[in-house]
């Protein structure tokens, strides 16, 4: 992409390819938790040993949260028109999404790799 | 912020009340909205019960029916009272369209005539479209090329190059779109809105027009052209039938063909 996030062609085209990818990766979640003999920190923790559970679960964190991240921006950009505001907003909502994703990717890996 | 609740001086109070002839059998009630913002009075709406049996068809009649018998003070826009023109867009029965091609028996109940949304209002019925006026301006809706004409004639185009207009070259500037969307109503003042992205796809697609890439990079904007989220109102009220949604959606599959 040439031109990314100055054009708006850039987050437009991510935040479908995001949305796409969410629709097998949320699926593939959820059928996984349903399968699940029960959900305690035991069956979780043996699930997530497996490396194909653990990769597929940092991507599951890492584009959602990447999709949550560009759709509020567009939520804050609707709808708060002063250009202060709205940057500081849209720079907090990328903080906060950017921290729970290493969050996320860092809890996964202790658990899988039993550190 | 975007505004959620309405000033004070913008509530819409009750106004005056203006009942048929006793003898008026086939009775209708038009509740009109009125603002005269040269006075300090709030925006009200007035009550005018119409005799539909001495009225012609159409919203557009009623209007003027009510400004030449019972209020000529009441003020709208209207022209050539056959869809052409555009002048007569307002919101009726909610939802922006033409009053000279609406039906009154379309409407069920009482007929709420109202400005179009979010846009200042001259007085009464009619809208300032200044800001709509210049976002057509700046997608500069007309022919743009290098390289010179054939000698002596215009420039030609195929049937099929033609056809890609259909659609797109009706309308009509009413404005009924633009002022349809929410994405318009907060943010106005950077997105184009509709109508314009419509006038800037006509000549984006347009085989005689050389200008296609100034164009397209003249777009790729989040306000521009990216605040439009497919809400579809656009196209459910053109009066024209029109798909403006579409025109926007296309734009945005070329600028991504392009980028990518």
């Amino acid at each position: 992409m040439s031109n990314n996030n100055h054009g708006g062609t850039g987050h437009f085209w991510i935040q479908r390819v995001t949305a796409v990818a969410l629709i097998p990766l949320t699926l593939w979640f959820c059928f996984s938790l349903a399968r699940m003999p029960s959900m305690n920190h035991e069956h979780l923790s043996a699930w997530l040993q497996s490396p194909l559970n653990a990769t597929l679960m940092i991507i599951v964190v890492a584009v959602g949260l990447y999709h949550a991240k560009l759709g509020l921006q567009v939520i804050i950009e609707d709808y708060i028109a002063d250009r202060g505001k709205r940057m500081l907003s849209i720079l907090a909502v990328t903080l906060v999404c950017g921290l729970f994703a290493v969050l996320g990717v860092v809890s996964v890996l202790k658990i899988s790799l039993g550190a | 912020m975007a505004e959620f609740t309405l000033p004070a001086n913008s509530i819409v109070k009750k106004g005056k009340v203006f009942t048929a002839a006793p003898d008026a059998v086939n009775v209708k009630t038009f509740l009109v909205y009125r603002y005269d913002p040269s006075t300090e009075m709030n925006p009200s709406v007035d009550s005018y019960q119409i005799d539909l049996d001495d009225c012609g068809p159409m919203i557009l009649d009623a209007l003027i029916k009510i400004k030449s018998e019972i209020d000529p003070g009441l003020a709208f826009r209207r022209s050539c009272r056959e869809g052409i023109c555009g002048s007569c867009a307002m919101n009726i029965d909610g939802a922006n369209t033409l009053a000279c091609t609406m039906a009154i028996e379309d409407v069920e109940g009482d007929v709420r005539v109202y400005p179009l949304p979010h846009q200042p209002v001259v007085k009464d019925l009619v809208s300032d479209l200044s800001n709509f006026y210049r976002q057509y301006e700046a997608v500069e809706p007309w022919m743009q090329t290098d390289s010179k004409p054939p000698q002596g004639r215009e420039r030609l185009q195929s049937k099929e190059d033609r056809e890609k207009l259909d659609g797109l070259y009706e309308c009509i500037m009413c404005a009924c779109c633009s002022t349809s969307g929410p994405s318009y109503w907060w943010n106005s003042d950077k997105y184009l809105g509709p109508a314009a992205l419509l006038a800037a796809y006509r000549w984006i697609v347009d085989s005689r027009d050389e200008k296609t890439e100034e164009r397209l990079s003249a777009l790729d904007d989040p306000f521009k052209l990216y605040r439009c989220h497919t809400i579809m109102n656009c196209a459910t009220v053109c009066p024209k039938g029109l798909n403006p949604a579409e025109a926007i959606a296309d734009t945005k599959k070329m600028l991504v063909q392009r980028n990518l």
